[in-house]
């Protein structure tokens, strides 16, 4: 079995340089390749652009590397929740392509595939179809949208082995197995990395193949944007 | 009395029916999942991914690996189901959800909604609502009539910059409740206590009065 194993967050880093393209998963904080992040951060690269349903908030997720001035574009669907954020884009100094989220994950989707473009009513006849070719399909207006193309692709599973092969838990998953294997190089960090062998392919979400560099990651804050509880008193 | 918003999401929770897949936005529409009657089955999708979502967990049982589309903390039902966003958006996209329930800034009488964005001031993001509303069959807004400055929602046409063109079909307010029909908005009900003349006055675009208007329905 091919190994992908690399030794830390630091190896699995190797060649990311300023001015790349970086897709990320996540949603909100759910499922965010935190190890990577930090080390990004402390690589210091700049004039990224970063591809990620969400800009984390001021002081967790991609909110550390817009702190530090390191991200020039921001490709996202929702970027509310971070104060930093908007004043960066509001002042001119960060450049921001809000993008429907179905068409954010078909986009990363299409180019895990080697599918170049596809068609998506999302967004005809709002701002977002501005400058796009649309086609008519069954009577209803479609855009064209196109296939990602990016440098590095980081990802945050629950388990995933030597081998690659990756399992997402609950919503964690989101957008993390559609950006495997959907820029030229996929590093996936895990909470557990198990040897070649352990995980009952049955179970495993995104075979190895997609993924080139695999790292037990370490210290997973899961910080909690929005906790919501029943209590007792007022349960239902 | 106008209706508060557990009173508009109670009134929205009579148009979810049994067997219906439901996706609900943040604000009331969340709300809505309370009131649906117990005696039917509905499965609630939000588009982080998950079918099958439940109440929020009891304190100390949160997850944060389980989380709906506000980012709130949930739990997951019996049978309920976990995927990824390309193909919780095939699910949309692909019109097997059935019924969808969203907040919106402005509504114009042809059915084009406005929510993600005022220019210059606030730029949140879209967010799944653009792919909703391009899809969904069925899409029920979930809003006050008018905004915090006294000006109507419902408009002859949109201000802000558009989430989707045509495609609002019924509208539930604090006032009322509205269908988009032949570029008008066609008054069904009123809140109790509210008057015709009230909703006349709230409402900027084209409004139907029928002969009869009848008490919203408990």
């Amino acid at each position: 079995m091919i190994n992908k194993t690399v030794k830390n967050v630091a190896e699995a880093c190797t060649g990311v340089k300023s001015g790349m393209t970086l897709m990320l998963g996540g949603f909100g904080l759910c499922g965010i390749p935190e190890c990577a992040i930090s080390e990004l951060q402390r690589l210091g690269v700049d004039h990224l652009t970063c591809i990620s349903n969400n800009a984390g908030v001021d002081d967790f997720g991609l909110g550390l590397l817009l702190q530090t001035r390191q991200i020039k574009t921001m490709i996202a669907s929702y970027v509310g929740e971070n104060a930093e954020f908007e004043r960066q884009m509001l002042c001119g100094e960060l450049e921001v392509q809000l993008i429907p989220q179905g068409t954010l994950a078909q986009r990363c989707q299409a180019a895990q595939s080697g599918i170049p473009a596809f068609y998506t009513p999302a967004g005809y006849g709002t701002e977002v179809g501005e400058g796009k070719e649309s086609r008519e399909f069954n009577g209803k207006m479609h855009l064209l949208e196109h296939a990602f193309k990016a440098d590095f692709s980081f990802v945050k599973a629950w388990k995933g082995d030597t081998a690659g092969n990756l399992i997402f838990k609950g919503t964690a998953r989101n957008f993390n197995p559609n950006m495997c294997g959907a820029a030229k190089i996929t590093v996936a960090e895990v909470e557990e990395l198990v040897p070649v062998g352990t995980l009952d392919p049955n179970q495993i979400h995104i075979p190895g193949i997609f993924v080139q560099r695999i790292f037990q990651g370490t210290d997973y804050e899961k910080r909690i944007e929005q906790r919501t509880v029943r209590t007792k008193e007022h349960g239902a | 009395m106008a209706l508060n918003k557990y009173q508009i999401a109670e009134r929205i929770a009579q148009e979810v029916k049994d067997g219906y897949y439901v996706n609900l936005g943040i604000g009331i529409p969340t709300l809505v999942a309370n009131f649906v009657r117990e005696d039917i089955s509905v499965e609630f999708q939000s588009e982080n991914g998950i079918l099958g979502m439940g109440p929020f967990p009891w304190e100390g049982e949160e997850d944060a690996d389980l989380i709906n589309a506000g980012k709130q903390t949930i739990t997951a039902l019996p049978g309920a189901a976990f995927f990824d966003s390309a193909m919780s958006f095939s699910m949309i996209r692909g019109q097997h959800v059935d019924l969808t329930i969203l907040g919106a800034m402005e509504v114009a009488q042809n059915g084009d909604i406005a929510n993600w964005k005022i220019p210059g001031k606030m730029v949140k993001g879209m967010g799944g609502a653009m792919d909703l509303v391009a899809s969904a069959d069925r899409i029920i807004v979930a809003m006050t009539h008018t905004n915090k400055a006294g000006d109507s929602k419902l408009l002859s046409s949109c201000t802000l910059p558009l989430t989707g063109v045509g495609c609002v079909k019924k509208i539930v307010t604090d006032l009322a409740v509205l269908e988009v029909r032949d570029n008008a908005f066609y008054l069904l009900e009123r809140a109790p206590g509210v008057t015709v003349k009230e909703i006349q006055e709230a409402t900027q675009g084209s409004l139907v009065i029928p002969n009869e208007v009848l008490e919203m329905l408990k």
